[in-house]
């Protein structure tokens, strides 16, 4: 079975998003040590928490599917629900992996070096470790019985992580936060730039230093492979000319909806420092947008490996990008105005998505963004030709450009009427 | 250099604070006194035009705060941790201080020296960000960077609070030496009677926001405010 050979693959790149994204349980323990609560019990609390996690039960939503088919393509129902039962406490032991390694930064990268590495080796026929791996999962399938071994593993495991856990219950060792290690840092190259050059500093160390920043940039880049689904054809639906667009305002501007659709609640811990200190409001958003704009070339540059599906894929992208730079860089400002959402910068808790990030009025400015240009360029595509649209949305995002002063104005007036509010929002803590 | 004019401050029903008048002389070192809830960082933050008044207004040395943000290069503040950028280290805090209020790295680094017995040690090259600072230790670095640039109001609300009592010492030390001159308004709020009778030359009672005392301090103001306050 293909899935069994890339099985091992799924299992590290679980194991990957649970690093970067699954909470520790240890955060809200503080408060329970001097209650009169025995530590196991507290021990057994929290790691029953990460049991029930999102992170666990969403693989039912590609095994559930996946079991059934299997019945209806006449699998022995035994082998089938072994293999099931061996593979659900593989993803709960890497839950409990998880727990284990959290924050040993160097094992974990250690690690994923090594699957990319074999990634690449079997990718060029060089060495594959599918074919080592894939008998076991096989073997779950044709020996049900061997569920047991991997229900025995987790078992270890989250007795291991029990008394790893409960061993370490002081504020001074398993409860204490990482404290990072810090160097100053000048990026004296910035100076140049004047003010801009000291909030760009500020901003690229905003972006290195934090949890949440971090991941949405990491995030940002994978958007740049979200065109492959696009233009490779693998999804029909997607055929359709305008879809191009589509895509390439998503590969280009990855950065800018990651990113930039949270200015300025990056800042939201120390926005009163901010208000009082000598900042002009446009000069803090010049910096905000110079980021996107650099974000959104570099990543236009990146995407250049789409010439290999043609000029015309590459040209989507390339016209998403001035598209992005030239319109959607003041929308995603502008939008920032009104989502009063403070972000904790050290924890990647709601990293995708916010309900209250998504009011009416930030709700009404991603039309523009994404469904306006695929007016412009159906307008183009159909009334005159494919090239004509491409024009279209590229002049579009050229005339945009052209307005930069007129509309920092407005959207400068924007964040000044909305700055009480804003400040009083971030008060509330996350 | 400051003036407050009928200023007051409703959310909902509940006035907040309630100032009639109040004239604030260039030069002057101010304390303001209250119990929690008595309306003081609700004026420090109307100053810093962090909250909008209900009616009234504050002049800033001739500028109005609401309307016009030309008192900011003038003006520094040190409220709470949220003045403070958790991510970087002292230095680069101080840096960027500096580089927005028109100071380099050198003009930065020589009024640090002058600090370097109010820091302890505790504070520049200790390879520690911030967030990772103890309580106290934060509030060095965010009084410290409210000297930075010459500015000619500054605004620390409860300076005292968590520092240890040698700082506490220093701390006074430091405020009279920036007042000397009567260059400098410095605003002070505080829970510590001792500290500001000692530091400041006035004293403004704020109780549930109304102005209930304003004295020129003497000795017998130590006194006054303990029977005040006790009574």
């Amino acid at each position: 079975m293909v899935v069994n050979k890339f099985m091992i693959y799924y299992l590290v790149g679980d194991l990957y998003l649970r690093y970067m994204l699954q909470k520790m349980p240890i955060t809200n323990i503080k408060p329970l040590l001097y209650l009169p609560i025995q530590k196991s019990q507290v021990v057994r609390y929290s790691l029953g928490k990460t049991v029930v996690s999102f992170f666990n039960w969403a693989h039912a939503f590609f095994f559930v599917p996946f079991a059934v088919v299997l019945l209806l393509e006449g699998y022995s129902p035994v082998g089938v629900i072994g293999w099931h039962l061996g593979i659900m406490a593989l993803f709960f032991c890497n839950n409990f992996i998880n727990v284990l390694v959290n924050n040993k930064d160097n094992v974990f990268y250690g690690l994923l070096g090594l699957f990319f590495i074999l990634g690449i080796c079997q990718y060029y026929d060089l060495f594959n470790i599918t074919v080592y791996t894939a008998p076991f999962f096989n073997f779950l399938f044709e020996l049900p019985w061997m569920a047991f071994l991997t229900w025995g593993l987790l078992i270890a495991l989250a007795t291991s992580a029990f008394t790893y856990f409960k061993r370490h219950m002081y504020l001074d060792a398993g409860l204490a936060g990482k404290k990072s290690v810090a160097k100053t840092e000048d990026y004296i190259w910035l100076n140049r730039f004047g003010n801009l050059g000291t909030f760009l500093k500020n901003d690229i160390k905003l972006i290195r230093r934090n949890k949440r920043s971090k991941t949405s940039v990491i995030m940002s880049f994978f958007f740049i492979f979200y065109g492959l689904l696009f233009f490779t054809g693998g999804i029909d639906a997607y055929e359709g000319p305008v879809w191009k667009i589509f895509a390439g305002i998503f590969i280009s501007g990855g950065f800018l909806f990651s990113f930039g659709q949270f200015v300025p609640s990056w800042d939201s811990s120390y926005y009163p420092l901010m208000m009082s200190q000598n900042i002009r409001y446009r000069e803090y958003l010049s910096s905000k947008w110079y980021l996107i704009i650099i974000a959104t070339l570099t990543s236009t540059i990146l995407a250049s490996f789409y010439i290999y599906f043609g000029w015309d894929a590459y040209l989507a992208v390339v016209v998403g990008g001035i598209y992005n730079i030239g319109v959607n860089s003041y929308l995603v400002l502008w939008g920032g105005a009104y989502i009063k959402t403070p972000i904790d910068l050290s924890s990647n808790k709601k990293a995708f998505g916010d309900k209250q990030a998504f009011n009416s009025k930030t709700l009404l400015l991603t039309l523009p963004k994404l469904i306006l240009p695929l007016g412009i360029y159906a307008l183009g595509h159909y009334l005159i030709s494919p090239t004509a649209g491409y024009i279209f949305v590229g002049m579009a995002g050229v005339v945009g450009f052209g307005f930069k002063n007129k509309v920092f104005t407005m959207i400068e007036a924007i964040y000044k009427k909305e700055k009480y509010k804003t400040i009083a929002a971030y008060k509330q803590k996350v | 250099m400051i003036t407050v004019q009928n200023l007051t401050k409703k959310y909902g029903e509940s006035i907040v604070l309630n100032i009639e008048n109040l004239e604030i002389p260039k030069g002057q070192s101010f304390g303001l006194v209250g119990n929690n809830g008595a309306g003081k960082t609700t004026f420090f933050s109307l100053l810093l035009d962090l909250i909008q008044p209900s009616t009234g207004q504050i002049i800033n040395n001739g500028v109005q705060v609401d309307t016009s943000e030309l008192w900011k290069p003038f003006t520094s503040a040190f409220i709470d941790e949220t003045f403070l950028i958790g991510y970087l280290t002292p230095e680069e805090y101080f840096y960027f201080i500096g580089e927005l209020r028109g100071r380099n790295k050198a003009d930065v680094d020589k009024l640090l020296e002058g600090f370097e017995d109010f820091f302890h040690d505790e504070i520049l090259g200790q390879k520690k960000y911030l967030r990772d600072l103890s309580k106290g230790n934060q509030k060095k670095v965010g009084i410290v960077a409210s000297f930075i640039g010459g500015p000619e109001v500054i605004i620390l609300d409860e300076p005292f609070a968590n520092l240890d009592p040698t700082t506490q010492i220093r701390l006074k030390g430091i405020i009279k030496d920036v007042t000397a001159s009567k260059e400098v308004t410095v605003l002070v709020s505080s829970h510590d009677l001792i500290h500001v009778t000692e530091v400041c030359e006035r004293i403004v009672v704020l109780n549930k926001g109304e102005l209930v005392k304003d004295i020129q301090t003497s000795t017998e103001t130590l006194k006054e405010l303990e029977v005040f306050f006790g009574g």
